[in-house]
């Protein structure tokens, strides 16, 4: 089972939602759309379920053109961001539904009910009602009902965001390992670029309709094509400099000066954004061609097990991503250590000239 | 001034309780501190939104005290309370302006509208609401309109603590750092008690000097984002803290330490002299991802695992790995060399936690946290 976006445009009173999409999902893939709220992940997974259709274009299922197939002749399922259940049927019957609907032989809906329900790890409460059980099992149940019916195209619409962080860490395992057993598609909408690093698999940035880049999750986020794309794909979002390199030297801003060293050397001399990932700053040197730059702190952000420090200076704003907690005053003075060889470089314009080490042809 | 100290607090919504199963609040004892930046944190679940009831006056404690500044407050209906609370959702009156809004609740307590003035143009300043003051709220953006909330509360010179339950919530996360820091600052300026209700750890860490796990309707620790992190009181703040949570190994006693499988952790004797005159036998260690140290070859002492798998997610990764039956997470730096097949791991001293009933045990006060 293959799906393919041929340039795909869906207007909706003559607003522009989806703009000249071309994707192939690829068998047994798991795809992820990453964007913002409002940069058409939702839109574009109706138009693949079927359930609207596109105002320009094709869409092929294994080659064959669906454009106009509705959504029932598709042999697909979807998980919102709620939990939607049948309030009035048993966990068991929730479940169920689709293979009845299906008309399937009872003793095989049996076997797959209570296979499902064992991967999902929710069989103690079959016999309960959606409403006794907890937000974790109730999504559980519609991811379940999704999963049983082996549909080709499974869509999840931001399925975790209502759930404790613990619980997303843990249903995001068990998700992307369900998925290595399955020969079906997957495509997964989330805003979180740390959550579609852990899932891996396809990441589509998507902003403001239009595919921005798409590849192998961690090529995306190592090689962005352009400045959205490094934005999109950074959580923090990767810091950006504007500076200018002329002679021999990098100048941040007109305030700091630094030798041009390693793939630098190479780029002609002019303006460029230079951006650095906040993980990458330290708080102390790490290596020779580290830059210290004294800046004041604004706010220390503690995740549980790391630091986002924002910080500040005369001229520009960072962002560090620390291991460990580390506890500053607003307004305490703070040096940090940037490295010089580990920048993105970007043309004013926006497209990627250089990432760190390695280079991008044009 | 207002200090606000739970005394042997207990609720059931029950009405004739016989196990601790049928508390939602188990018997405690807990003082926030007056002017302190506190948080309540914990799954859902947990109790956290009963005790924010019965703290903000919404419900009554079926036993125990509630005591504001020494006094009994347990049947003091909300608006009586010196407490401003602010809510997931903005609670504002839309048709009104934003100085209307700030207003409303001085007026409310017919203030002097010369007294009105001066302090709604105050708080509106150190909310950078200023702008905005003769906007309409139903114009305003999510994280303005929270701001007006938070306002409210703030405006009313006799509040003397401010609850929050999960205020940023609905604001647009590039935005929430600035709130975030926003509060931060309000409470440096505004000589008040916060407490800051979440099941988010980020919120919590980052907003309170202070932290309270709650877990199963108890209070299972209380002490600094930095003390949850490096030294978890109880097993479940090690899962519940960091991402990934803390590796917890059911072990059993044995010869020089404890074990599991076959593999063997050797601990200091008057640890073991500890637990040894402890009879349960629900033994557990706890080690970070982050502690765990992989050697690049075998060494004496490095216990060999297998690799199992590898999650890259971008600034760091996350090798998991068994040993002797139990997977274990370590977490690697983004340019650290991945091991093939096997890995050879062991555990720094200082960050070996053991946990015995699920709370830790440490043999004296000298294995303090040293940084």
């Amino acid at each position: 089972m293959s799906l393919v976006l041929e340039n795909v445009d869906y207007v909706v009173d003559g607003q522009n939602y989806l703009t000249n999409v071309d994707l192939t999902l690829e068998p047994g893939s798991f795809n992820v759309l990453l964007g913002r709220t409002l940069a058409g992940k939702t839109s574009l997974m109706r138009l693949m379920a079927g359930l609207d259709k596109p105002t320009n274009g094709r869409i092929l299922m294994n080659g064959v053109d669906v454009t106009g197939v509705a959504v029932q002749k598709r042999n697909i399922s979807m998980v919102y961001q709620q939990f939607i259940n049948y309030p009035n049927l048993t966990v068991w019957d929730n479940i169920a539904s689709p293979l009845r609907l299906a008309k399937v032989k009872n003793s095989e809906i049996e076997r797959r009910v209570k296979e499902t329900a064992d991967i999902l790890q929710i069989t103690p409460f079959l016999q309960r009602y959606p409403l006794e059980l907890s937000g974790g099992q109730q999504q559980r149940t519609s991811m379940a009902r999704a999963l049983v019916k082996d549909a080709s195209v499974i869509f999840f619409d931001e399925p975790l965001v209502n759930l404790d962080y613990k619980l997303r860490e843990e249903l995001r395992v068990e998700l992307r390992d369900l998925f290595k057993e399955r020969n079906a598609i997957a495509v997964y909408a989330t805003t979180e670029p740390n959550e579609a690093m852990a899932l891996g698999g396809t990441t589509t940035l998507l902003h403001e309709g239009r595919v921005v880049q798409s590849g192998p999750a961690t090529q995306v986020y190592r090689q962005p094509i352009n400045v959205e794309a490094a934005k999109l794909y950074s959580e923090p979002a990767v810091n950006l400099i504007r500076g200018q390199i002329k002679g021999s030297e990098v100048t941040f801003d007109e305030a700091v000066h630094f030798p041009l060293d390693h793939d630098l050397r190479e780029l002609d001399e002019g303006e460029y954004f230079f951006g650095v990932l906040p993980s990458h700053i330290g708080l102390v040197p790490k290596n020779d061609d580290d830059l210290e730059l004294s800046m004041r702190m604004q706010l220390a952000e503690i995740s549980g097990s790391e630091t986002f420090m924002h910080v500040v200076n005369d001229h520009f704003e960072l962002v560090l991503q620390v291991q460990g907690v580390i506890g500053y005053q607003i307004g305490e003075p703070i040096k940090v250590y940037l490295p010089t060889h580990k920048l993105f470089v970007f043309d004013l314009d926006g497209n990627t000239i250089q990432t760190p080490s390695q280079r991008v042809m044009r | 001034m207002a200090e606000i100290h739970l005394k042997s607090l207990a609720h059931s919504y029950s009405s004739d309780p016989k196990n601790p199963g049928d508390y939602a609040i188990r018997e405690m004892n807990h003082v926030w501190e007056h002017g302190g930046a506190y948080a309540l944190l914990g799954p859902s679940g947990c109790g956290k939104s009963t005790m924010l009831n019965i703290m903000s006056g919404l419900l009554s404690p079926s036993e125990g005290q509630v005591l504001f500044d020494g006094v009994e407050v347990n049947n003091v209906p909300p608006e009586e309370r010196n407490i401003a609370q602010v809510f997931q959702f903005p609670v504002i009156y839309d048709s009104m302006t934003v100085f209307d809004n700030l207003a409303f609740p001085l007026r409310n307590m017919k203030t002097p509208e010369i007294q009105v003035q001066s302090r709604v143009q105050e708080i509106a300043e150190v909310l950078e609401l200023t702008p905005l003051l003769k906007r309409r709220a139903s114009n305003l953006t999510a994280d303005e309109k929270q701001k007006v909330s938070m306002g409210r509360g703030l405006v009313r010179s006799d509040v003397s603590a401010i609850l929050f339950d999960e205020p940023l919530t609905v604001i647009d996360p590039q935005l929430k750092w600035k709130l975030r820091r926003k509060l931060k600052e309000i409470h440096q300026q505004f000589n008040i008690t916060m407490v800051y209700v979440t099941h988010d750890q980020l919120e919590a860490s980052t907003f309170a000097e202070k932290i309270a796990v709650m877990y199963g309707g108890q209070i299972v620790q209380f002490g600094s984002p930095r003390e949850l992190f490096e030294r978890p009181n109880h097993a479940f703040v090690g899962y519940f803290i960091g991402s990934p949570g803390m590796n917890l190994i059911e072990v059993q006693r044995c010869d020089g330490g404890v074990s599991f499988g076959n593999s063997v952790v050797h601990l200091e004797p008057n640890l073991l002299e500890l637990i040894d005159n402890i009879s349960s036998t629900n033994l557990k260690v706890g080690i970070r991802p982050e502690f765990i140290h992989v050697w690049d070859e075998p060494t004496d002492d490095a216990y060999c695992c297998d690799l199992i798998g590898v999650e890259d997610l971008g600034t760091y990764k996350i090798l998991r790995l068994k040993l002797d039956g139990s997977e274990l997470k370590v977490r690697i730096d983004e340019d650290s060399p991945v091991p093939v097949g096997k890995a050879y791991i062991s555990f720094p001293e200082q960050w070996l936690k053991l946990y015995v009933d699920e709370y830790l045990v440490e043999a004296s006060v000298e294995s303090e946290v040293v940084t």
